[in-house]
């Protein structure tokens, strides 16, 4: 099983949202060269899962065009956790607007391969 | 017979109550319902604030700059402290200070210096690898780690799984076999620094407790100096029990504390809530379930306090501590499961803490020794001998 978020990106358009439910997950945005933004959560609190976090996420991006894709997860916390410490094993640092927004220290994480 | 507080103990449970209740709790309104820490700033201010209580360090032995509090006050202290929606494995969320890994209390001077100081001035943070995919209730056998005499160093192979906090921990205290032949007589305590070449952080092992998370580690060729030895050579197993041992009282004061958190809020919303024409407190199966709460909660809060106060005594309390633990854990999760029932629909929602805590307290029966190996400890006490 990989741990790593790798299913194809999708875009960030109306449509493809209204395909989720409000189920609670992962998800990242990427912009359209596939570079990673941000890495998100749609938990407890949020009113419709990620149905209504993908449709802020659009709405923030004020028509720039965007890739996402999501993971149905109910552990969503330590899954977010997991996402952002591959992120920085992978590429050295976390997306711009997860440095921007952490202020909670993170793991370090060096997967085996 | 319950319990009779001292006044300075009544005084101390008044304020910690109302701590929980006036700046722990309205925290937790505006955060996930899984989150496992608060903004650093609020985090700061409330440390002040127990420190200014006398209360900051707790369990930290006064020689060491903690507070004058005796186990059975803490244990007390413990049921408050857990009752809000995180208090299951992160009781207020820290500000009261951590007494770290006990161990370091028995370490030689330059290893307090280098893990233990920083520890209780909150600048550096441990984990504890114990447990192998080999298994972890019985580690005297199950432990496969090797470590090997090379030189002035040791150098350790192998795996651990289930260690809490060792992706952001800055070192660790890890066992290892280092005499193939001696069961229990042949594992070794080392100090590890996470930055040590050889030591990974694999993946996280995603569990019922999300907040928290647990994670598996590979250990290849790392070099430890013979310095970093905690203990003895071959005697580390004793340090692994001890822990098990102290910590199974404030364990159980955990579960216990939810427990109470969980009945008080059954007995509330029991009141209120109407049903066919009548509130739910008028049904009998309901009192009834109310009432198997409060015996559990009594039960497992006695045996809490009996083991805290031979503690206090200083006589053994091993049978008492493991009692409390199997007690406290097993108990605690029929009352959070009582409390669920009671708050029908509402008590399955992530609005309400009782869904988080009966996800926690299910993992309560398993770690720091699950319930069957309570019971085997509880039973070499009481029979004699030691089962091998
Ligand atoms: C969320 C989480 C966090 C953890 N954090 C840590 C940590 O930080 N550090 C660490 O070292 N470990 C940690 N653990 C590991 C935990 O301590 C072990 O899971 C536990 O000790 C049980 O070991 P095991 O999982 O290998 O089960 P096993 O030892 O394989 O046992 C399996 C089952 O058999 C039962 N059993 C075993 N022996 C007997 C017997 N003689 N008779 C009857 N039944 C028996 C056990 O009680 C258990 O129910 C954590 C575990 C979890 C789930």
């Amino acid at each position: 099983m990989s741990i790593r978020l790798d299913k194809p990106f999708q875009e960030l358009t109306p449509e493809n949202i209204d395909k989720l439910q409000a189920q609670l997950g992962v998800y990242q945005i990427a912009e359209p060269d596939g570079t990673i933004s941000y890495i998100g959560y749609a938990g407890g609190r949020s009113l419709f899962g990620l149905n209504g976090d993908l449709k802020k996420e659009l709405e923030n991006r004020n028509g720039q065009p965007a890739l996402f894709r999501h993971e149905v997860n109910m552990q969503y916390m330590s899954r977010h956790e997991e996402l952002l410490m591959l992120h920085v094993a992978d590429f050295g640092e976390l997306p711009e607007r997860n440095r921007r927004e952490r202020n909670h220290k993170l793991g370090r994480l060096r997967p085996a391969g | 017979m319950d319990y009779q507080m001292t006044d300075e103990q009544r005084i101390i449970i008044d304020m910690v109550r109302k701590f929980v209740r006036e700046e722990i709790v309205p925290l937790e309104d505006k955060l996930d319902p899984d989150a496992g820490e608060i903004d650093p700033e609020d985090h700061a201010r409330l440390v002040e604030m127990t420190k200014n209580m006398g209360l900051y360090g707790l369990g930290i032995p006064p020689e060491f700059g903690g507070p004058e509090i005796d186990v059975t006050t803490m244990t007390l202290m413990a049921f408050e402290m857990a009752q809000h929606r995180a208090g299951l494995y992160n009781p207020c969320y820290s500000v009261f200070g951590g007494a770290g890994l006990a161990q370091l209390y028995e370490a030689t001077d330059a290893q307090k210096e280098k893990y233990l100081y920083p520890v209780l001035r909150g600048e550096k943070g441990a984990f504890f690898g114990l447990t192998e995919p080999s298994g972890g209730s019985d580690p005297a056998r199950a432990i496969q780690t090797r470590a090997v005499k090379d030189g002035s160093d040791w150098v350790l192979n192998g795996a651990k799984i289930f260690i809490s906090g060792a992706d952001r921990a800055d070192f660790g205290i890890l066992f290892a076999r280092t005499d193939a032949e001696k069961g229990r007589g042949g594992i070794t305590c080392f100090l590890i620094d996470t930055d040590m070449p050889g030591f990974n952080v694999r993946r996280v092992v995603h569990t019922l407790r999300s907040a928290r998370y647990a994670t598996e580690i590979s250990i290849e060729d790392l070099r430890v100096p013979e310095e970093n030895v905690l203990g003895e050579v071959n005697k580390g197993f004793a340090i692994a029990n001890d822990r098990l041992s102290r910590q199974r009282i404030p364990y159980a004061a955990g579960c216990v504390g939810v427990a109470m958190k969980a009945q008080e809020m059954a007995i509330e919303y029991c009141k209120i809530r109407e049903t066919f024409g009548a509130p739910l407190a008028t049904r009998q199966s309901i009192q009834w379930m109310i009432v198997d709460n409060e015996i559990d909660i009594r039960t497992a809060r006695h045996i809490c306090l009996e083991a805290a106060q031979k503690a206090d005594r200083g006589e053994s309390f091993r049978t008492e501590a493991a009692m409390a633990k199997l007690l406290g854990s097993e108990a605690g999760g029929r009352v959070v499961d009582r409390a669920m029932q009671i708050h029908g629909g509402y008590g399955m929602t992530k609005d309400l803490p009782l869904e988080r805590w009966y996800r926690e307290m299910r993992i309560r029966r398993i770690g720091e020794g699950p319930s069957e190996v309570q019971r085997l400890v509880m039973a070499r006490d009481l029979i004699g001998g030691s089962f091998h």
